[in-house]
């Protein structure tokens, strides 16, 4: 195997390792640390389900947003639409032996590609115009939005531009990743730069603020139940608290 | 109320662009040593305080979900950058939410993450250096904790979280704000905010009594310290003496006058106000809390009702059960002992406005709306009602109720623009700890939008009374209304407009 395709297959579970490990620990941390108070926030739901119906309405329709900002709806909601979308389409690649029927259906889910560049550049335009905007960003929140366009527009190059890298070596490449089975790199610069930052946001996912994703499932405002009154909801350090607390009920 | 009003003033403010430093400062009166060492933190700022702050920010976050969590997700999207009414009033960039948060979370960063410890400047992290302590005490001091922004979060980041555990952390290593510290060591030592002794109390409320005798006619009873009392009221010491929210303790007298409810005040837990929540310092806002359920089991009584306050109510609703076990399902034995007391026919703790609305709905009050016809009233969701709690266990109680109660004693009822009320709702300005007149110039741009929304109501509907049910909002109206070209006296207490209709009955008590 070439030096560059040892080098990107070891990019590669370099970054599967981070991406697992790192996340596990954040999702761990998230879970062990107690929520010791009841803060949902308005509207907010009253029933177990009600929680169920309003996590899902922001994850897949991102419901707040739509009612924050028009526009910034418009691009995120187009842009992560299209990434699952583009997702699916890539799964082709790295199944391994016999490849589902559906699998093989995903073709047209390539023009996904247009509204991700149409979402991200929106975003750019968003934190580059926006006065407001451009306070709030650092660096490293440009630099994402520009990976992921350089993902996405390496990949229509590819694509709509027929300079499409050998399938053959791709599909090899991508199964073997899974299979244990390794083979060489399709040597394509185009391809390179397509897969890069994919392997580089992997391996930023749990140290950055792609933690977002997870975030929203632990947010306490959003997935708690507004029943204080009902249930008493309280934690292990509060309630030590409760154990070494002793009031004299009688006198006073 | 004219319904097709000639000309429409846009419905929104101004978004204004950013002037960088407008509120720089050295933001407000800090605490005395006395008042910081009443609470149990440090009596000034610290010699190594920067070490025991990061080491207090590292036992926040393991001890507050919220606090982990939300300095993780940020994703910098800037939606929230427009919701704030401090930086609407401001134009200060520092108060966006987002610019508010990374103050915390630059620090956080810099202390806590891989990228922060290997590349601050890519990410935006910050030494906790003493620069950035003055913008803490400065801009955490510029927030109301008011939620506004969480209900607009996509990913429900809730900055009120990161305001209150980073006045945690400035408490900890010394740096406290004088007005709410020096208000928590009076409720520590005499059960109220004010400072307001018993002997002080029960003259009050005897002056009161007569007061309402010699206008109505009618013997209505303000009952202190009554043991066996059905209900235990709990309301913000404001009503015990300030305009206008003494007209709405009236207001409550009258309605349990008329229900035929016994019912008793507290001397000893005379406050329903808890500042802790604004410090977010669970041990001092439990203390306040604890003192709510030794006057319940002192007084033996069954049920518990909270009066007219913003983070009372949200402290109660949400919070009670959790400090105190004062609400149901509780495990240990001064919550059980509490729970088999109090009559679980009724929510534990019920609002004043939830008690007053189901006596409505059950036809035991009448009205004569006449008596507020001189009035076009709007209603003021107060952020804390709002955003953080409800009121009779449905769907949005909380805006419908207060409405209800209203509507049932005023004739002429019509809502703000809709884009500021309800979950939208804007402070009043001078919420979470900031109602104190080291902060006026604050206060007075940050109720710009909230005023803003009054004049459109005023001009399109002839508004001209502004009714709430928080004593923060109500003293804040007071102050601020002038400013804004408004009469001060439009603020009444809901249970002052429902004090002015109501019809006494003179023989109900028995």
């Amino acid at each position: 195997m070439s030096s560059i395709s040892i080098f990107f297959t070891l990019f590669f579970y370099f970054s599967v390792l981070i991406f697992i490990t790192g996340l596990s620990y954040k999702i761990v941390q998230y879970w062990n640390t107690p929520a010791p108070l009841k803060i949902p926030i308005a509207p907010a739901p009253l029933t177990k389900s009600g929680v169920f119906l309003r996590l899902t309405k922001e994850v897949f329709l991102f419901a707040t947003l739509f009612k924050s900002s028009k526009w910034t709806w418009l691009f995120g909601w187009s842009f992560h639409l299209a990434l699952v979308l583009l997702f699916f389409r890539h799964l082709v690649y790295f199944w391994p032996g016999e490849i589902p029927l559906i699998l093989l259906k995903t073709e047209p889910l390539k023009y996904a590609a247009y509204p991700l560049i149409f979402g991200l550049l929106g975003l750019l335009g968003r934190r580059i115009f926006v006065d407001r905007v451009r306070y709030i960003s650092a660096p490293s929140d440009y630099l994402m939005l520009l990976l992921i366009i350089l993902i996405g527009a390496s990949g229509m190059v590819m694509t709509f531009a027929n300079n499409h890298p050998n399938m053959l070596l791709v599909k090899n490449f991508a199964e073997g990743l899974i299979t244990f089975k390794w083979s060489e790199l399709p040597s394509e610069v185009i391809f390179l730069v397509h897969i890069f930052p994919v392997f580089f946001l992997i391996a930023i996912f749990p140290i950055s603020k792609l933690l977002h994703g997870p975030g929203i499932f632990f947010a306490p405002t959003l997935n708690q139940v507004d029943d204080a009154r009902k249930k008493r909801h309280i934690s292990q350090w509060a309630m030590q608290k409760e154990k070494n607390t002793k009031i004299d009920l009688e006198h006073n | 109320m004219s319904k097709n009003s000639i000309e429409k003033l846009p419905t929104y403010l101004a978004i204004p662009p950013l002037k960088k430093d407008s509120m720089a400062g050295k933001g407000p009166f800090k605490a005395s040593i006395d008042i910081q060492k009443d609470l149990g933190f440090p009596g000034e700022k610290i010699d190594n305080w920067q070490q025991v702050a990061i080491n207090k920010i590292a036992e926040t976050k393991s001890k507050y979900r919220s606090v982990q969590v939300f300095l993780d997700s940020c994703m910098k999207c800037g939606v929230c950058t427009d919701k704030c009414h401090y930086y609407l009033g401001t134009a200060d960039p520092k108060n966006m939410p987002v610019a508010r948060q990374d103050l915390f979370r630059s620090v956080y960063r810099r202390h806590f993450t891989f990228a922060g410890k290997y590349f601050p400047k890519l990410v935006g992290a910050k030494e906790f250096d003493e620069d950035m302590l003055d913008d803490w005490y400065n801009y955490f001091h510029q927030c109301s904790q008011c939620r506004r922004c969480a209900v607009f979060c996509p990913i429900g980041i809730d900055t009120a979280e990161i305001s209150m555990a980073a006045r945690e952390v400035m408490n900890a290593i010394g740096v406290g704000q004088k007005y709410p510290n020096q208000i928590l060591g009076k409720i520590n030592k005499i059960g109220n905010n004010l400072g307001m002794p018993e002997p002080a109390l029960r003259d009050t409320l005897a002056d009161l009594e007569e007061e309402i005798e010699e206008e109505t006619g009618v013997s209505v009873k303000l009952p202190l310290d009554i043991k066996n009392s059905e209900v235990l009221m709990v309301t913000p010491s404001a009503d015990f003496f300030a305009e206008p929210h003494i007209d709405g303790l009236i207001g409550y007298a009258k309605v349990f006058h008329q229900s035929g409810v016994s019912w008793t005040l507290s001397s000893y837990a005379s406050e329903a106000a808890n500042f802790g929540m604004f410090i977010g310092n669970y041990d001092v806002m439990r203390q306040g809390a604890l003192r709510i359920r030794k006057a319940a089991l002192d007084l033996n009584v069954k049920r518990v009702v909270v009066g007219e306050c913003g983070h009372a109510w949200r402290v109660a609703y949400s919070f009670w059960n959790t400090l105190t076990g004062l609400g149901s399902g509780g495990s240990d034995e001064y919550s059980l002992k509490l729970q088999n007391q109090l009559d679980s026919n009724y929510p534990q703790p019920q609002h004043m406005i939830e008690f007053t609305y189901d006596l409505i709905q059950r036809d035991k009050l009448s009205f004569d709306k006449s008596k507020n016809d001189h009035r076009v009233v709007t209603f003021h969701d107060s952020c804390n009602v709002a955003r953080g709690s409800n009121m009779g266990d449905i769907e949005n109680g909380q805006f419908i109720l207060p409405r209800e109660v209203i509507k049932a004693a005023c004739n002429n009822f019509s809502d703000m623009h809709k884009s500021t009320i309800k979950s939208a709702t804007f402070c009043c300005g001078g919420g979470g700890g900031l109602l104190t007149d080291d902060l006026i110039d604050l206060r007075i741009k940050g109720a710009k939008p909230r005023m803003h929304a009054l004049k459109q109501s005023e001009q399109d509907n002839g508004v001209n009374t502004l009714a709430a049910i928080c004593a923060i909002c109500k003293s804040q109206f007071s102050k601020v209304l002038p400013n804004y070209d408004f009469d001060p006296y439009m603020i009444v207490s809901v249970h002052q407009l429902v004090s002015d209709a109501i019809i006494l009955t003179k023989d109900s008590e028995t």
